[in-house]
């Protein structure tokens, strides 16, 4: 569903501040993966996410979501395959828009705006129902502004507005690391129904190791701009914290205390 | 007194002329939230097309048409330069309203202002028309408020419309989050032009009516056009905010507030019996209080905190 071939990215090019993001980075998702992607600050988790979904460009090699390539296409040509949820809860939502206006132009993703009217009655129904399997009340408040919900609520119906339209491939970029533990469990939650009722094709970042064994049927390790460590099925099932930080250990060398640290 | 409840009627007219202006700015400063400089230079370009057509002996309707077309056109040009160039919005605004100065006096033929005496041609709407229309030589249906409200609320009607579409609200969505925007799949950019285009349209069609209602174009007609602008959606925000939810009626304020921009602004002429040289000054202050008033009002009623908004 999504292939990334060889893909180097540099920050700052020919400068002092130069940065090597993505290194060789070579990644196949088979259609209904669900890959939780863990790593240190720096490892180049989300400039993946981001070269994917065509925020900025690639230097080198090729992305191809479900057989098209996309290495250059721009941001929101793209988002036509490519749901997202930022880890950011005021990114992923029109703040002085209405909740089901926010919908409305989702629901319209890849699709051609015309002078037709921006919402329907048919689909308000729609939405009510959709708002429902969020259960956060928000079917009640769906002409409230966007602005008025708090950082949890927000990040549930920016999930709930990346899947209106079923996206090829599901980008979650720490989408639970700004809320609080509570908040963010529930959001996960949610995050499963979403992706298993749809069988969505995901890659979740997050910083939390516990979820990124929890969830998901595949989990990769990012180190220095590529994939370290990559397990899938049974091995990732019964994968403990331990093992995961012995792994990294491995993959990085022994002088990652700092990233031991901040991966825990 | 006398001389202010005189000059009302004219004030009001005046006022709601720029309020047509003001809607237009609102797209890009409230909608887009962008601060086009451009109206400055484009105010005055479509009075000045207005007016050479009008000589050219076209029909009134045709005239204001064109007028609004080559606004849009002055608004592509700097979305071209803040969206295809790269320059920042506000730098781009300023360099097409400094090329249209010339371009607005090649329109009027090289001449900073060009004369429309009522006599000699056919208009919407008239300083004269408004005496005619008192002195009962005029059905009323041809006062300067009857037309111009007209005009205002169907422009408002097809705001209305337009900004409850599919592509109308993804401009809105463009001006309220582009990081949104952009991940559900709209073309940020294509939507600033548009908007930008569809803004300096309507400050075209305003400058087109004030032409024809002072009886001249003129080249220096939209110097600080964008202050007036600014005034008008402050003073109707503040003024109105509270009881006006609805799109439509915030653009409805927008207008009463231009009304009651232009009415201060005389009062404090007629009243103060201040040198009209003095206008600039005084509108410059009386914006910058209104601008101040969000401001303070946090000030002196949450015990000195600056509140900032969440946009």
């Amino acid at each position: 569903m999504l292939k990334i071939e060889n893909v180097r990215k540099v920050f700052n090019a020919g400068t002092v501040n130069e940065k090597v993001a993505l290194h060789g980075l070579n990644l196949t998702l088979n259609p209904g993966d669900f890959v939780t992607v863990i790593g240190g600050n720096g490892a180049g988790k989300s400039t993946m996410l981001n070269a994917v979904a065509g925020v900025y460009g690639v230097d080198e090699g090729k992305i191809l979501i479900d057989g098209v390539d996309v290495t250059h296409l721009p941001e929101f040509k793209r988002a036509k395959y490519i749901g997202r949820v930022f880890q950011d809860p005021m990114m992923g939502t029109a703040a002085t828009m209405q909740i089901e206006e926010n919908l409305a132009l989702a629901a319209r993703r890849g699709k051609l705006r015309s002078l037709l009217p921006g919402i329907t009655k048919q689909e308000r129904e729609g939405y009510r129902e959709q708002l429902k399997i969020l259960d956060l009340g928000l079917e009640d408040r769906m002409t409230s502004k966007v602005g008025l919900l708090s950082g949890g609520q927000r990040q549930a119906l920016t999930l709930l507005m990346a899947t209106l339209q079923e996206p090829k491939l599901l980008l979650l970029d720490e989408h639970t690391a700004a809320l609080d533990p509570k908040t963010a469990a529930k959001v996960l939650e949610v995050t499963q129904k979403i992706v298993e009722r749809n069988n969505l094709t995901t890659l979740m970042i997050t910083h939390n190791m516990r979820d990124a064994i929890a969830y998901g049927n595949r989990l990769i390790m990012m180190y220095n701009g590529h994939i370290a460590v990559d397990v899938s099925g049974e091995e990732k099932k019964n994968l403990t914290v331990e093992q995961l930080l012995n792994l990294f250990s491995q993959a990085s060398g022994s002088d990652e205390a700092d990233d031991k640290l901040l991966l825990s | 007194m006398g001389s202010l409840i005189n000059a009302l009627p004219g004030a009001v007219s005046q006022g709601l002329i720029w309020g047509i202006m003001a809607i237009g700015l609102y797209i890009t400063y409230k909608i887009l939230e962008v601060s086009d400089l451009t109206v400055d230079g484009s105010f005055c370009t479509g009075g000045a097309v207005c007016a050479m057509m009008l000589v050219a002996g076209y029909n009134v309707w045709i005239a204001m048409v064109a007028a609004f077309l080559v606004g849009m056109l002055t608004g592509w040009v700097t979305s071209f330069f803040h969206t295809k160039l790269g320059i920042p919005a506000i730098l781009s605004g300023i360099l097409t309203q400094l090329g249209l100065w010339s371009v607005n006096l090649a329109i009027m033929g090289m001449k900073a202002n060009q004369a429309l005496s009522v006599k000699n041609y056919d208009m919407l709407v008239s300083l004269r028309y408004l005496q005619d229309v008192a002195k009962g030589a005029r059905p009323l249906w041809e006062h300067p408020l009857v037309t111009v409200g007209l005009l205002t609320v169907g422009i408002v009607a097809v705001l209305y419309w337009f900004f409850g579409t599919e592509l109308g609200a993804s401009i809105r969505a463009t001006g309220a989050n582009s990081n949104m925007a952009r991940a559900q799949g709209i073309n940020t950019n294509r939507n600033i032009v548009l908007g930008l285009m569809l803004s300096n349209g309507l400050v075209a069609l305003s400058g087109a009516l004030l032409a024809q209602f002072q009886g001249f174009a003129d080249i220096n007609m939209g110097r600080g056009a964008i202050v007036i602008g600014l005034a008008a959606i402050i003073i109707g925000d503040v003024v109105f905010s509270k009881l006006f939810r609805n799109f439509a009626l915030k653009l409805v304020a927008v207008s009463i507030g231009a009304i009651i921009y232009y009415v201060v602004i005389q009062a404090v002429i007629s009243l103060l019996n201040i040198d009209s040289n003095y206008l600039k000054l005084i509108s410059a202050l009386i914006v910058a209080l209104f601008l101040a008033v969000p401001n303070l009002r946090g000030k002196v009623f949450k015990g000195g905190r600056k509140e900032r908004s969440h946009a």
